[in-house]
């Protein structure tokens, strides 16, 4: 599979560099902080219930760290090698428009799941002083396993519109924080547009994973969400056809 | 091996290419000739199948770049007019990956990679990272990278811009060692390069393609007067004076690219086409006392045969007819 060898081509691109490891330390240390304030806020308030009391919390703060580092990591998938030239390439190759952005994903995918990995730590550290119940962190891992799929899925389209690292960052936070904020004033809009919109938020679908509830709907959601993105990203690339290489 | 029917592309209101035949036959090393903007990247391009054209139609090895566009990118190796590397690979491991991308065997790549890293002169370069590599250097890793797999059919959009002498001469040597099983396209705005190395010649100007001949023909049909080039020692006037007595010659003029160090006169004289008159010219100014220092035929280099061409068929309107009755 041609996506493989992509996919190996970018994470060794990725940990080649100093900016995969500035941006896992900025998470780790970002994740850790939270989950220790949480904890501590948790246990000085009196909670009991872990799932509403201390996981909800740590997960939308984690979520957080995703909005944060998680462009950062999709910015230059594509905009660098549009900017270098070396997609040229690419493209004389015989590998499909398809292939290369699986492979693109599939590399940022496996970053964040090396990002995620070491966040394990803090519950199992906990676990070894208080044998909580597995089922609900388990379901906020999936949640934030989702969303940060979905995240990388916007930044690859991103990433495939512009040649520039910093335009590509931008606009997909933009993206991103739009659908967070959307849902903030929620009462005020009237207009069905901006409805229509709200059903769409990112983050009300990760809401109920990070209390511990799976529900099939927002998996749908998630999974939609990406599968759209990813075939705009085919097409966008397809755009050479009438826009040119360069 | 290659065949190109009536391509035209267009990128918005500009057209970059308009209907561009031709064909290329197995084996053969073709010089794509054109000022820069004429159309050539655009043309390779397609070729390569980096993006469809608008119109037309293009075969590489039996298979339509369009659509089947994974096969016959299978067959071709393509060198980029702005060759981008992956700048944080060696040598050796961008190559690897190049051969998986083209899914050549493991077991394969392994084997061919020492003796593609010798023939591209990159033998002791193969643990470098890209990124510290010369410009010269990297254009060979290019030049590698597009014969990874052995392909059948290269495409180089100007392979040599960029080289030292020294380096475009070994560039030449290795793209006329790949002659025989390998078809070749090479585009060029030098011309000596053509005469160099291609069999035929492709020219395009303005997105149009204006001739596909050999070097040879193309010189036999634009030229109009054979042209000697003389170096005599004496008296210019009666020298000239001598030689336009003689029947057959046109014209006598100084040439130009001489340089004068002593009272030699270097003369460009025309004659009728296809008419040798050096024996005659050489006897007349024996005859005159005069000292004959030099006395050679010139050929019609490329560059006149390019500047004729454009010049027969500058205007866009003149250009289509002139298409007609060329030689496809």
């Amino acid at each position: 599979m041609k996506a493989f060898v992509i996919c190996r081509r970018e994470l060794r691109s990725y940990f080649g560099s100093i900016i995969a490891y500035a941006l896992l330390a900025v998470f780790l240390l970002l994740s850790g902080y939270f989950f220790y304030s949480d904890l501590i806020f948790f246990i000085l308030f009196g909670g009991y219930v872990l799932p509403t009391g201390l996981w909800q919390y740590v997960f939308m703060d984690m979520r957080l760290c995703a909005l944060l580092v998680l462009p950062l990591v999709t910015m230059r998938l594509f905009a660098e090698e549009k900017k270098l030239g070396t997609i040229e390439l690419m493209w004389t190759y015989p590998v499909s428009d398809g292939a290369i952005v699986m492979g693109k994903f599939l590399a940022a995918w496996i970053f964040f799941l090396i990002m995620l990995l070491p966040t394990l730590l803090n519950p199992l550290v906990f676990y070894r002083f208080y044998h909580f119940d597995i089922g609900p962190l388990a379901a906020a891992y999936l949640g934030i396993f989702l969303l940060g799929t979905a995240f990388i899925a916007c930044g690859i389209f991103v990433s495939s519109l512009t040649e520039n690292q910093v335009v590509s960052a931008m606009v997909t936070y933009g993206i991103l924080v739009f659908f967070w904020f959307v849902t903030w004033n929620e009462e005020v809009a009237q207009q069905q547009i901006v409805r229509a919109l709200l059903r769409l938020s990112l983050f009300d679908h990760f809401f109920n994973f990070s209390r511990g509830v799976i529900d099939t709907r927002d998996i749908v959601y998630f999974a939609l969400f990406v599968g759209f993105f990813l075939f705009l990203t085919v097409q966008s690339l397809s755009a050479r056809a009438w826009r040119g290489v360069n | 091996m290659i065949e190109a029917e009536g391509l035209t592309k267009q990128f918005g209101a500009f057209t970059a290419i308009s209907d561009v035949s031709f064909a290329v036959g197995r084996g053969e090393i073709v010089g794509f000739l054109g000022p820069n903007g004429a159309g050539k990247s655009t043309t390779m391009r397609i070729l390569a199948g980096v993006f469809p054209p608008t119109r037309g139609r293009a075969v590489v090895a039996g298979y339509d770049v369009v659509t089947e566009a994974q096969h016959a990118r299978g067959v071709v190796g393509y060198f980029p007019e702005r060759i981008a590397l992956y700048t944080d690979m060696t040598v050796g491991s961008y190559l690897s990956y190049v051969a998986e991308m083209k899914g050549v065997a493991r077991s394969d790549s392994r084997q061919q990679q020492p003796e593609l890293l010798h023939t591209c002169g990159l033998a002791h370069m193969a643990h470098r990272l890209i990124g510290t590599l010369s410009k010269g250097y990297r254009q060979r890793v290019g030049i590698a990278q597009a014969l990874v797999g052995s392909p059948r059919v290269l495409i180089l959009d100007e392979p040599t811009s960029g080289l030292d002498p020294e380096q475009v001469a070994e560039l030449r040597s290795l793209i006329r060692s790949l002659r025989g099983d390998r078809t070749v396209i090479l585009s060029t705005h030098i011309l000596s390069e053509v005469e160099a190395t291609c069999d035929h010649v492709i020219i395009i100007n303005k997105g149009r393609v204006l001739a596909v001949d050999t070097p040879h023909n193309l010189n036999q049909r634009l030229r109009r007067t054979s042209q000697i080039y003389i170096e005599v020692v004496g008296p210019a006037a009666a020298i000239s004076d001598r030689l336009r007595a003689i029947p057959g010659v046109l014209q006598v003029e100084r040439a130009d690219q001489a340089i004068h160090v002593d009272d030699a006169n270097a003369l460009s004289v025309s004659t009728e086409k296809d008419r040798d008159l050096r024996t005659v010219i050489a006897a007349a100014i024996a005859a005159g006392g005069w000292a004959l220092r030099e006395l050679r035929p010139v050929a019609l280099s490329l560059e006149d045969i390019f500047l004729a061409m454009v010049a027969e068929t500058g205007q866009p309107a003149a250009t289509d007819e002139s298409i007609r009755h060329l030689p496809a």
